[in-house]
């Protein structure tokens, strides 16, 4: 299976998901005009993923922004993500937020509390 | 205008110590432009991160409201050509960013608009914070992309009250003003 991966730009993250170690990251900032179309890709490849999973998955979101829009995608891909835990891979998710941003740490916490998946909300210097 | 009033009109935009202001077609791509020029203004004063980041989130959000919320049947008419035109204005006052926004909305669209507003203007951080959650797991997007949940952003993260107000041009429309400081 093919490797996913999209440079970050203004507007949108990078993407990097690796069916060889089971790493999917998103990385920088998500304020695109159309998230549907920007997030399609990546249900596309989950689907193709978990055909043959790792047996971890393991999802890194390293997010600097994210507007409303994309927060409603984020959710449909963690919700993806929920279908597939415990079936043939199991999930775990790290949410990072930078140091003293309360609010990504918050919005971390928001998605806790919607999804069942395993959520660790950790602290680093810079994204 | 008279030629000698464009200078006028640059001194009053001085006075009210406006950083950028912008009336046309709104488009992504100028979007992503308007963005870069005041990330880099935001970048220039000396704000704590959280600062600059939640300057940074209401403007996104007042702007990409604009853009998915232009009424398209009240194009602006000029010369026959239409266009989704919208006004932005940003100032810079007493170490808070204020945002201005302005946009034709159908007259129909008033009540539905007023009522989210002041849902949001009368919750505080904790309700905003449950409204936000229970929202975001109940609704799918909309036609255009959107999740509804703007006006809660914006309002989370400005830690202020939504100003607004509708002037209404005729029986099918009115203009949109909305006033956001960033506190």
């Amino acid at each position: 299976m093919r490797k996913f991966h999209l440079d970050g730009s203004p507007k949108t993250p990078l993407i990097d998901f690796d069916p060889e170690t089971g790493v999917l990251e998103l990385k920088g900032r998500s304020i695109p005009e159309n998230s549907v179309e920007f997030y399609q890709p990546i249900t596309d490849w989950l689907n193709e993923y978990e055909t043959a999973p790792k047996q971890e998955t393991i999802i890194e979101m390293k997010l600097e922004y994210f507007n409303t829009s994309s927060s409603k995608c984020i959710l449909d891909f963690f919700k993806r993500l929920e279908k597939m835990n415990g079936q043939s891979t199991s999930v775990r998710v790290n949410w990072y937020f930078e140091t003293d941003d309360e609010d990504m740490a918050e919005a971390g916490e928001d998605y806790q509390a919607i999804v069942e998946l395993p959520f660790k909300i950790i602290e680093i210097d810079e994204i | 205008m008279a030629l000698s009033e464009v200078y006028d009109f640059f001194r009053k935009m001085e006075d009210e110590k406006v950083i950028l202001s912008f009336k046309g077609e709104l488009t992504p791509e100028l979007l992503t432009s308007i963005l870069h020029v005041l990330e880099a203004k935001v970048k220039s004063i000396d704000f704590v991160k959280l600062k600059r980041k939640r300057i940074f989130n209401v403007l996104v959000e007042c702007f990409q409201n604009l853009y998915h919320h232009i009424d398209e049947t009240q194009l602006t008419r000029i010369n026959g050509k239409q266009e989704k035109s919208a006004l932005i204005m940003v100032k810079y006052v007493d170490e808070s960013f204020i945002v201005r926004t302005g946009n034709f909305v159908s007259n129909n669209e008033i009540e539905g608009l007023k009522h989210k507003l002041d849902t949001v203007n009368e919750l505080n951080a904790e309700e905003l914070k449950e409204l936000y959650q229970s929202k975001l797991k109940k609704n799918s997007h909309s036609e255009k992309g959107t999740a509804g949940l703007g006006f809660i952003d914006i309002a989370r993260k400005s830690k202020g009250k939504l100003d607004y107000e509708f002037l209404k041009i005729d029986t099918e429309s009115s203009f949109f003003c909305l006033n956001v400081v960033i506190e």
